[in-house]
C-alpha cells in the first residue's frame, strides 16, 4: 500500500526522489480521510516552495485542506490532468495522481521524513 | 493537511443503536454534535446520487423526540412553536420553529398531531435537552411534555424508490399517506410511526421504531431495497441533499441569533394564531422589515464557498456564508448566505472571500434543486 521508495510527512504527503527531482502527492490515508476530492489547487511552475510551507490545497465535498511541501525547491511541473479529473486522487493517489515535481534545493531534507514503515505506524497510532 | 477534516471520533460520544452496524458496513464515523455518526459509507457523491436516482437509507436515530399530551396539548404546542399546531389534522405533520422570546431559534422541529390531545415532536439531536427544558418552562397549560428520545430509533428511507422499498415491509398503503402526513402501523412486523417526510428534497419516509429492533429493521430495509440499488447513506450526503433543497440546518442557517423571517421561513410563522414565544419580536420585524435575509448563490468563479466565509457586495463586507458545497446534482458550487435584505434578491453579483481571494458568485432562486412531481 505505501511504497518503500517514498518518504512521508506527518501531514500525509508523500515524495519520491529521483536524482535531484522530487515527485509529490498525498497519501492513500489522506484521500480516504478527505473523501470525494473535487479540486486540487497547485502552484505554477517556477514557484519556490520550502519544506513544511503551504504548496497548495485540496478540496473534498466536505472541506478544504492545505497541502504542504515535503521538500524545498522549485516547482518544475504540475500534474495538469488533476484540474479536469480531481477524482483521480481518490483512485490512484500514489501513482497517476501525483501533484507536482520539485527540483530539490536541499536534498538532505529528505532524511527528516518518515519511511513507509514509520508512516504506517504513525497513521495506525493516529486512529 | 487534515486539519479541516472531521475530527476522529472519540470514545465519550453518544451512539445510536446502529453504531455497530455502521462499523460493520465500513462507515467513516465522526463526531456530529456529540454523537458518533456515519458521515459516509461508499462516498458522499455516490450516496447523494443514489438518493436522487434510486433510494438511500439513513440512520437518524440521534434525532430527539418529545411528546406533548393532555387536554391543552394543542395550546402548549401553539404557545411554544411558530406554526399553528391546533390547525393540523390528526395524522398530519408540519415544520415549525421553537423560538426564544427575542425571536431567535431554540430549534427547528417537526410537529406530528397524533390525537387532539397528543402531539409528537421530532427535534435536532444536539438541541433536544434544551428544547425539552424550553417547552417545560413555557408550560402554563393543562398538558405535560415528556422527553422520549430513548424510546425511538429513526430511519430515513429517501429517494424515488423509497415507497416501493418500504411498501414491501408494511401492510400500510403508503400511497395513501400524503406528503407531510403520517400513520401508525408496522414495519417488518414491528410497531412503527411512518411519516411521509424527509430532509433530502426527494420523496421518502421517516420511520420511528423501537431501538431494540433498529438493527433488524435496518437490515430488512436494505434487503427490500436491494432490487432498486439501495445504499446506506451518511450525514455527508444528507447535508449536500438538504442544501440542494435549500432546507435550513440548525447551527448554520438558523440559530439563537436568527429569526424565521430572516431565514425566509415566514411560511412557518402564524402571527394571527395568538400569543407564542417570540411573537412580539416577529410582529415588529414584520412591520419594520428585516435587515438581513437568507439567499442562495452559485459560484461563478473557481472555488467552493464554505460556512463562515465573508461575502462582499460592491467590495464591502455585507454578509457571511452559512453553508456551501459542490452540488453533485447540478455540478455547480452552491451555497446559502446572509445578505442585507435589499441585496438578497436573485440575480445579484456578489463575491465570496475564499482563502483571502474574492471570487464572483451570483444570487439565485432557491431551492437549487426541485424534484420532478
Amino acid at each position: 500500500m505505501y511504497p518503500e521508495n517514498f518518504r512521508y510527512t506527518k501531514e500525509h504527503e508523500w515524495v519520491r526522489v529521483d536524482g535531484d527531482i522530487g515527485t509529490m502527492g498525498i497519501t492513500d490515508h489522506a484521500q480516504n480521510e478527505l473523501g470525494d476530492i473535487v479540486y486540487v489547487d497547485l502552484p505554477k511552475p517556477g514557484v519556490k516552495v520550502s519544506q513544511g510551507g503551504t504548496l497548495g490545497s485540496v478540496e473534498s465535498v466536505k472541506a478544504v485542506s492545505d497541502i504542504y511541501a515535503p521538500v524545498s525547491g522549485e516547482i518544475l511541473e504540475i500534474n495538469t490532468a488533476l484540474a479536469d479529473a480531481p477524482e483521480k486522487v481518490n483512485g490512484d493517489p500514489h501513482g497517476e495522481a501525483w501533484f507536482v515535481k520539485i527540483k530539490l534545493s536541499t536534498p538532505g531534507e529528505i532524511d527528516k521524513l518518515m519511511s513507509a514503515a514509520d508512516y504506517q505506524a504513525y497513521i495506525g497510532a493516529e486512529k | 493537511m487534515l486539519a479541516c477534516a472531521f475530527m476522529a471520533a472519540a470514545t465519550a460520544l453518544r451512539a445510536t443503536p446502529l453504531n455497530s452496524v455502521h462499523r460493520a458496513l465500513g462507515a467513516k464515523l465522526v463526531d456530529f454534535g456529540g454523537w458518533e455518526m456515519p458521515v459516509q459509507y461508499s462516498g458522499i457523491i455516490d450516496e447523494h446520487r443514489t438518493v436522487r436516482s434510486g433510494v438511500g437509507l439513513f440512520d437518524v436515530s440521534h434525532m430527539g423526540e418529545i411528546e406533548i399530551r393532555g387536554p391543552e396539548a394543542g395550546e402548549l404546542a401553539d404557545f411554544a412553536t411558530t406554526n399553528y399546531a391546533r390547525k393540523l389534522r390528526v395524522g398530519q405533520v408540519h415544520y415549525a420553529g421553537l423560538l426564544y422570546e427575542h425571536g431567535g431559534f431554540v430549534d427547528d422541529i417537526l410537529v406530528h398531531k397524533v390525537a387532539e390531545d397528543h402531539y409528537f415532536l421530532c427535534v435536532n439531536a444536539s438541541n433536544q435537552e434544551k428544547d425539552f427544558e424550553h417547552i417545560c418552562a413555557l408550560n402554563r397549560f393543562n398538558a405535560a411534555a415528556e422527553f422520549v428520545s430513548d424510546r425511538y430509533a429513526q430511519l430515513a428511507i429517501q429517494g424515488p424508490q423509497a415507497r416501493a422499498t418500504l411498501q414491501k415491509l408494511t401492510p400500510c398503503d403508503l400511497s395513501a399517506i400524503r406528503y407531510y402526513w403520517f400513520t401508525d402501523g408496522t414495519v417488518a412486523g414491528t410497531p412503527a410511526r411512518i411519516a411521509h417526510t424527509g430532509y433530502t428534497g426527494e420523496n421518502g419516509f421517516e420511520i420511528y421504531i423501537p431501538p431494540a429492533h433498529a438493527a433488524r429493521i435496518w437490515n430488512e430495509v436494505l434487503c427490500a431495497g436491494e432490487e432498486f440499488g439501495i445504499r446506506p447513506c451518511g450525514l455527508g450526503a444528507r447535508n449536500t441533499l438538504r442544501l440542494e433543497a435549500a432546507m435550513a440546518l440548525y447551527g448554520h442557517e438558523i440559530d439563537a441569533s436568527i429569526t424565521p423571517l430572516e431565514a425566509g421561513l415566514e411560511w412557518i410563522v402564524k402571527l394571527d394564531k395568538g400569543e407564542f414565544s417570540g411573537r412580539d419580536v416577529l410582529l415588529k420585524q414584520q412591520q419594520t422589515g428585516v435587515r438581513r435575509r437568507l439567499a442562495g448563490f452559485e459560484m461563478r468563479g473557481r472555488g467552493i464557498a464554505r460556512e463562515g466565509y465573508e461575502i462582499l457586495v460592491d467590495g464591502t463586507p455585507a454578509g457571511w456564508v452559512t453553508s456551501g458545497s459542490p452540488s453533485p446534482t447540478l455540478n455547480k458550487n452552491i451555497g446559502l448566505c446572509y445578505l442585507p435584505a435589499a441585496q438578497a434578491q436573485p440575480g445579484r453579483t456578489i463575491q465570496v472571500v475564499i482563502r483571502n481571494q474574492p471570487v464572483d458568485a451570483i444570487t439565485v432562486e432557491t431551492p437549487f434543486y426541485k424534484r420532478a412531481k
